[in-house]
């Protein structure tokens, strides 16, 4: 009897400590694919990252050499677009949550913003193509800029409306107190202790679209020289990733592993920079 | 909050009495906020509206059997999506048997069973995994993990259920199971990190009770935690879904892009989501893009609808972290 229990108490902290195993294997199983997609954009990407790859354009089809400076400049270009339409209304919205909105219109605005985020990126594109390339007649980087931009709402409006609610109390009663009216407080006093916050949301969501390729393959649409004019379609780093990776030429592939790797740092540059941007903070923002 | 909304309140009472100009710049200010929140509202009905009038002539020819019919054929211009739904449901369910129990076994392990110096690294490693773009996940699925798996794992699957249906036939590398491999290490993150604060917000009183009663860190984490967390968790695994089901570039790079119903999982398929990435630009017909137009719109409503349920069952246990995470 006695020994019957110390078996049982033996075999459970066994299958105790199997469970943790199982637990840490499936850890590093989770964490593996971001070692091996860094391990092979670094053998196959980095010895094509040069002067040329990054200030040429493409060169002909077949033609070996070239590079991707246009994609590169057009990528920036979009998404400076994108931030002009989706910083001031994510943000705002976001404020108008934090700051002004009842429960009842705050719970229904926030559960759009969260099925929105949840739209697949492909149907941006679909929407885009259908307002703006229909109608104008053509891709463009407009429509490329645009599809972004909408992708870029619901997120920064999320995670605005989250740090500004972190602002305390006080600092409102503070300024409110000293008769500064209530829109003043908001934008010098609450935005202002929150802008750390709302900084990192908006790098997160530039991250994260900088890397989206489906909403802007028939937006934007990918251009093979320098984009002189916003109507004109315009090349992006993630298209022509895209494009090369699934070419039949091996230049090509070589070109796309480089490009993959040059996006992949911007966008690990960015999340560096948002780390920085948080380091103490980890409690109030993101 | 209520406090301050009060003091507003008193502060605009006084405001009115001074006639103060600000009065104006108040009112202006909360209206353009407002605005600007109302346009999640008009989004959603944006991309509903545009997607219905982009393919209204498509649904009228087609009606209902647009979505059981498999002929997919724009030089004839007749249209069926079965195979792309089927092959979007088989993907990601794939992607779900590979990925949920990885992610929640890793969530478990972050919250409960590893050492505390771990944790942080950990979860940064998975936030930088969320942070690859599909296209290069894709590209990485076209030129490694391809040749890897017709190399080895698939030769191995099919000498030990090659007499079943799904891994017969030949091996051709790009292939539906490849696709849900690549959807599942897209979804890995999200998963893991929502059920993870699911886990959290599991209060610390259930794993003491569990612990007074004398058990083990495992059956402490298997009674106490997973059963109040049941909920939570599904609700993580349903948000994985959705993400699952509009994953486009990873998985058109590598499922092959055949428009074709086999039960062979090593053969290739097509998804609602590649189709539209890979034909939209060549829709020469206006029923060719009206066509891919209403698959648009059917791989809208499949994901308004799960994530509707996933937000659902995450509402309930939620804490502003919970949501949080969801981005």
């Amino acid at each position: 009897m006695h020994l019957e229990r110390a078996d049982n108490h033996t075999w459970r902290k066994i299958k105790s400590a199997l469970a943790s195993t199982i637990a840490f294997v499936s850890a590093i199983l989770v964490i593996s694919p971001l070692g091996l997609v860094f391990f092979h954009l670094l053998v196959n990407g980095a010895g094509s990252v040069n002067w040329d790859f990054l200030t040429k354009l493409p060169a002909p089809v077949g033609a070996v050499g070239g590079g991707m400076a246009n994609a590169i400049v057009g990528s920036l270009e979009l998404l400076a677009f994108a931030g002009v339409i989706g910083i001031p209304i994510g943000v705002l919205g976001g404020v108008y949550l934090a700051e002004y909105g009842s429960a009842r219109i705050n719970s229904v605005l926030r559960f759009l913003a969260d099925v929105l985020n949840g739209v697949p990126s492909i149907t941006w594109g679909v929407v885009v193509y259908g307002l703006v390339v229909l109608r104008f007649k053509g891709f463009s980087a407009y429509a490329g800029g645009l599809a972004l931009g909408l992708i870029m709402i619901p997120l920064i409006l999320r995670t605005t409306e989250e740090v500004v609610l972190l602002v305390p109390n006080g600092y409102r009663e503070a300024a409110l107190a000293l008769g500064v009216s209530r829109w003043k407080t908001i934008v010098h006093i609450v935005m202002k202790t929150a802008s750390r916050g709302i900084i990192t949301g908006i790098l997160l969501a530039l991250a994260r679209v900088g890397g989206e390729t489906a909403p802007l393959l028939f937006t934007a649409f990918g251009n093979r020289f320098w984009n002189h004019s916003l109507s004109q379609p315009i090349a992006a780093l993630p298209l022509q990733v895209f494009t090369y990776a699934i070419s039949p030429y091996d230049d090509w592939h070589r070109q796309a592993w480089a490009g993959a790797l040059v996006l992949v740092t911007g966008i690990f540059c960015v999340n560096v920079l948002v780390r920085i941007l948080t380091r103490g903070h980890a409690a109030s923002v993101v | 909050m209520a406090v301050a909304a009060s003091i507003a309140v008193e502060e605009r009472s006084v405001q009115v009495r001074m006639a103060s100009p600000s009065r104006f710049g108040d009112k202006a200010f909360e209206w353009l906020t407002l605005a600007m929140a109302l346009a999640v509202v008009v989004l959603v009905i944006l991309i509903g509206w545009q997607l219905w009038i982009g393919s209204s002539v498509a649904i009228k020819k087609f009606g209902f059997h647009f979505l059981v019919t498999s002929t997919w054929d724009p030089v004839a211009e007749q249209f069926g999506a079965l195979p792309f739904i089927y092959g979007t449901l088989v993907s990601s369910l794939i992607a779900l048997l590979i990925a949920v129990p990885l992610s929640i076994a890793t969530a478990a392990y972050l919250t409960e069973l590893a050492p505390l110096w771990i944790r942080q690294p950990l979860v940064s490693l998975i936030e930088m995994l969320a942070a690859i773009p599909s296209v290069i996940l894709g590209l990485w699925g076209i030129f490694v993990m391809i040749p890897w798996l017709r190399d080895y794992p698939f030769p191995f699957l099919k000498r030990l259920f090659g007499w079943t249906p799904f891994f017969s036939g030949p091996i051709y590398g790009p292939s539906m199971l490849a696709g849900g491999i690549i959807i599942a290490i897209m979804i890995l993150p999200i998963i893991t990190s929502v059920s993870r604060e699911i886990l959290r917000s599991v209060p610390n009183l259930q794993r003491e009770a569990a612990y007074a009663l004398g058990a083990t860190r495992w059956e402490a984490t298997r009674i106490a935690v997973f059963s109040y967390a049941k909920k939570g968790l599904f609700g993580a695994v349903i948000l994985g879904l959705g993400r699952a089901l509009g994953e486009t570039m990873a998985v058109t790079m590598v499922i092959g892009n055949t428009p074709q119903i086999a039960a062979s999982l090593l053969k290739p398929g097509y998804t609602l989501a590649s189709v539209i990435a890979n034909e939209f630009t060549e829709a020469t017909t206006d029923m060719y893009l009206q066509a891919l137009f209403e698959i648009g719109l059917v791989l809208f409503g499949i994901t308004i609808l799960v994530n509707l349920l996933a937000q659902l069952l995450l509402r309930t246990i939620t804490t502003t972290s919970a949501t949080r995470a969801v981005q």
